[in-house]
């Protein structure tokens, strides 16, 4: 009886690169995820312990140009984390791997870059 | 088996059959010092000889031993009945993530292919013509190694990761401790095409850090650690653009 033929002592590696880049981008997304989390809270109790309403928030970000590039750095890297934590979760729990659940994966990475740019915009213009 | 005396008898649920088989109930004496392999046996002996398990050495240096006992893996030579007998008894089957072969065997096959697959080969550098290699016993890369090289192959590891249970093709715990041993070795040639091996898509950056394998491995090994450094390792070549 043998075990995964895929895994062959002499079948080539396959994916290493790959693999280990979406490590790598994955730790590095959460890095500044952790830090953007921290700041979009800050700024959420500042707001609310200031009495600001939405027209006031509105009136500040549109005026600035540090507002909109750090939630630009915010939706990139959630683009980044959010389908790499999925794909594992696909992997792992539903057994659903392969093309087809990158395919997915890809798509699910665009919407967020594009909702995400789409709001940033929307409230700077 | 020891001679001491039995005072009574205990009921202990042995796993019999394939996969699709189930448990049986045996009433065995209780002993002092009783190990969970001293039940076993003595059902083999003195109860239904046709009960297939695997032992060698009896004094945890072979790993042939391991199997689930009361839910968990572990080597059953060294593992008194007083510490993991409960008020239902024993209940013992085989290692969780490898095929059953019958009643308490597996096939480890897919545990060692794995460790071929993680390039768990020593690659010599040196021939026979060459001095013996001196490894400086203090050096940081050989200090890194002084608990990992103490593997014994049970497997315990393997089957206690949830990792290995859900994803088919992760390496696994103990074939990655193997390659960060090797890794470590100054004699060793593999270089790049084992960290290669160890990148792949279920190498070691499918571990979670669950640190089951850590928990339950009868060595007192890290495999968890070993599986960070290895991290750290592949990220590093990643970002050389050595992969
Ligand atoms: S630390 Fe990693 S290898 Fe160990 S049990 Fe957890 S997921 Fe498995
Ligand atoms: S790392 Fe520990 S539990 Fe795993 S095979 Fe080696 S000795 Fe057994
Ligand atoms: S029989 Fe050898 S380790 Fe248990």
């Amino acid at each position: 009886m043998r075990g995964s033929p895929a895994l062959a002592v002499a079948a080539p590696v396959r994916g290493a690169r790959a693999a280990a880049w979406r490590f790598v981008l994955q730790r590095a997304s959460a890095a500044v995820l952790a830090l953007c989390v921290v700041v979009h809270l800050a700024t959420i109790v500042y707001a609310v312990r200031h009495g600001l309403r939405a027209d006031a928030i509105v009136a500040r970000v549109q005026g600035s140009v540090f507002w909109p590039a750090f939630y630009t750095l915010f939706v990139v890297a959630v683009a980044i984390h959010a389908p790499l934590g999925l794909r594992a979760i696909f992997d792992e729990w539903l057994g659903f791997r392969g093309l087809l659940a990158d395919i997915l994966l890809a798509a699910i990475a665009v919407g967020l870059l594009a909702g995400g740019l789409y709001a940033i915009a929307s409230l700077v213009s | 088996m020891p001679s001491s005396p039995a005072s009574s008898t205990f009921p202990v649920r042995i796993w019999r059959g394939g996969a699709d088989g189930g448990f049986e109930r045996y009433d065995v004496p209780r002993r002092a010092s009783q190990t969970v392999l001293d039940v076993v046996t003595h059902v083999q002996r003195h109860i239904d000889p046709s009960l297939a398990y695997r032992y060698a050495c009896r004094v945890g240096m072979c790993g042939s031993c391991a199997m689930t006992v009361n839910g968990k893996a572990r080597w059953t030579c060294r593992t008194h009945v007083d510490a993991v007998a409960n008020r239902s008894g024993l209940e013992i089957a085989p290692l969780s993530h490898l095929p059953i072969v019958r009643d308490l065997v597996v096939d480890m096959a897919p545990f060692f292919d794995k460790w071929a697959a993680a390039r768990g080969q020593f690659v010599p550098t040196a021939t026979r013509h060459d001095d013996f290699a001196r490894v400086e016993p203090q050096s940081p890369a050989r200090r890194a190694i002084d608990a990992t090289i103490e593997c014994i192959g049970c497997a315990v590891c393997y089957a206690s990761c949830d990792v290995v249970g859900w994803k088919p093709d992760y390496l696994g715990p103990a074939a990655l401790n193997r390659a960060f041993t090797l890794v470590n070795d100054v004699r060793d040639g593999a270089g790049i095409a084992r960290v290669r091996a160890i990148a792949r898509d279920g190498g070691c950056e499918s571990c979670h850090t669950h640190q089951s394998c850590t928990k339950r491995c009868p060595k007192h090994l890290s495999p968890t650690g070993s599986i960070a450094s290895l991290k750290r390792i592949v990220a590093r070549s990643a970002l050389k653009g050595e992969l």
